[in-house]
């Protein structure tokens, strides 16, 4: 298991090196949406209208965090539970987007679209809410501000530590990590 | 009679929801070290290592423990020789959970359950409150909290059960559930079970068995067996904190088991998540 830092935008060449159980350090800027979100964003995708944020190379963060205190960029910026955007992200990979990050696990369908568009599901820890948002150095509501912790936020990040899940080759973390501690009877 | 100030309520609510969004409570926290130590892989090891620096950071520094602050849960015990002077109990634990989630910069997660649209501007923070209340004898109350996020609601599940089914159908039901959960729910996790009343006594009953401080021993030595037996079959499954895979996928199994109907026997599945925040008081 290997140990990368990369910088977004993220490009083909960056995904398919990584294999499931590699650990990354992501720096740059990250584009934050959860299931209210991912439902307007796709319609505009099929409705061919313009996203509010350029689509190609970029990491999607599921995430509804806290509010800010006063002189924090952010609270607390944990993961949410990825399945909820599920039916949405076959459409972003297919469209240019080149990873995701949340926790729990993806369907087949996006486990398939990661490798046909070189797309990575990255892992973040749940529940460090705290840890993680100290890692975001910037933060700005870019579109749907009515959806108040949902809205698209353009966030930048330093160092922040993920965990590859599906990678472009098939391989699913989840599943080989259970296989491996598995005690069958 | 004894009185009790609204406003004093209204206080003490506030600040066990301040203090719960930003303090693990050491019984998870020590629970927490022991799964680190045990836990065979070292992919679940250090994510484990990461939950426990977010506890130190979040309590040093004030900040909130998981982005999802959760509902507010009560289940509240009120002494008949109790009269809140000035208001509703109800509307003082309401009032408390808006300060607490307001002061602390907690997330606002309540929402239409169709339109999805945020309560934040209709109702306040995190309104209603869910609150289980319980009239005792005596002059006190005693409120116990936790805050209880979404992901690992979301994978709880409730069955009534022919009879027949017994012990052994019950441990099957928990660790199927459980299963299908994989990482979901945040684990390493705590898993309330409800045994025995009504459906809905079961579901409360599995929710209040989370709020027993992890460590503790059922007082009734068949269900600690049972807890235990459960327990094992969990961490059997190869889980894993946050589902990388690992040993330590549940770090207790408390039950709360209640007489039932002759023809049922209704089970409940709560699971909580590594955040427990959970904390109890007595005015």
């Amino acid at each position: 298991m290997a140990q990368y830092s990369l910088t977004t935008p993220l490009s083909s060449e960056d995904t398919k090196k990584l294999k499931a159980g590699d650990t990354v350090l992501l720096n740059g800027t990250l584009f934050t949406a959860r299931d209210a979100a991912h439902s307007r964003l796709v319609k505009l995708i099929e409705e061919g209208k313009e996203l509010p944020f350029d689509i190609e190379g970029s990491v999607i963060y599921f995430v509804g965090p806290t509010p800010p205190k006063p002189g924090d960029p952010i609270g607390s910026a944990g993961p949410t539970t990825s399945y909820r955007m599920d039916s949405f992200s076959p459409t972003m990979l297919k469209n240019g987007s080149k990873g995701m990050i949340g926790k729990g696990k993806r369907s087949q369908e996006v486990k398939d679209a990661c490798v046909e568009y070189d797309g990575i599901y990255f892992g973040a820890t749940g529940g460090a809410g705290a840890l993680l948002g100290k890692q975001i150095t910037s933060a700005e509501v870019i579109a749907y501000p009515e959806l108040g912790p949902e809205a698209v936020r353009k966030i930048t990040v330093k160092d922040f530590p993920v965990t590859v899940i599906n990678d472009t080759h098939g391989n699913d973390l989840y599943q080989m990590g259970r296989e491996q501690y598995e005690v069958k009877d | 009679m004894r009185e009790i100030e609204f406003d004093v309520v209204v206080k003490a609510v506030r600040d066990i929801i301040v203090h719960c969004g930003t303090d693990l409570p050491q019984d998870t926290y020590d629970a927490l070290e022991e799964a680190m130590e045990n836990e065979a892989s070292p992919v679940s090891k250090e994510v484990i290592r990461q939950i426990l620096e977010n506890a130190n950071i979040a309590k040093d520094e004030k900040r909130p423990l998981c982005q999802d602050t959760g509902l507010a849960v009560f289940f509240v015990k009120v002494g008949d020789e109790v009269k809140i002077k000035g208001g509703l109990l109800k509307d003082a634990i309401n009032k408390g959970t808006e300060q607490g989630y307001t002061e602390a910069y907690l997330r606002a997660s309540t929402c239409e359950p169709f339109s999805r649209a945020n309560l934040k501007d209709t109702v306040g923070y995190n309104l209603p409150a869910i609150i289980h209340f319980d009239i005792v004898a005596g002059d006190k109350i005693d409120i116990e909290y936790a805050a209880k996020g979404g992901g690992s609601e979301n994978v709880s599940r409730a069955r009534v059960f022919p009879p027949a089914a017994g012990k052994d159908g019950i441990v099957e039901y928990v660790k199927e559930v459980i299963s299908d959960a994989g990482g979901n729910p945040c684990p390493p996790i705590t898993v309330g079970v409800g045994i025995g009343g009504t459906f809905e006594k079961a579901a409360i009953s599995s929710k209040h068995a989370l709020f027993r401080d992890i460590g503790s021993k059922n007082p009734d030595p068949e269900m600690d067996e049972m807890e235990q037996r459960i327990l094992t079959e969990i961490n059997k499954l190869g889980i894993g904190a946050m589902g990388m895979g690992g040993t330590k996928t549940a770090l207790a199994v408390h039950i709360e088991a209640n007489p039932c109907h002759i023809a049922s026997l209704p089970v409940s599945v709560n699971v909580q998540c590594h955040s427990s925040r959970h904390t109890h008081i007595t005015i």
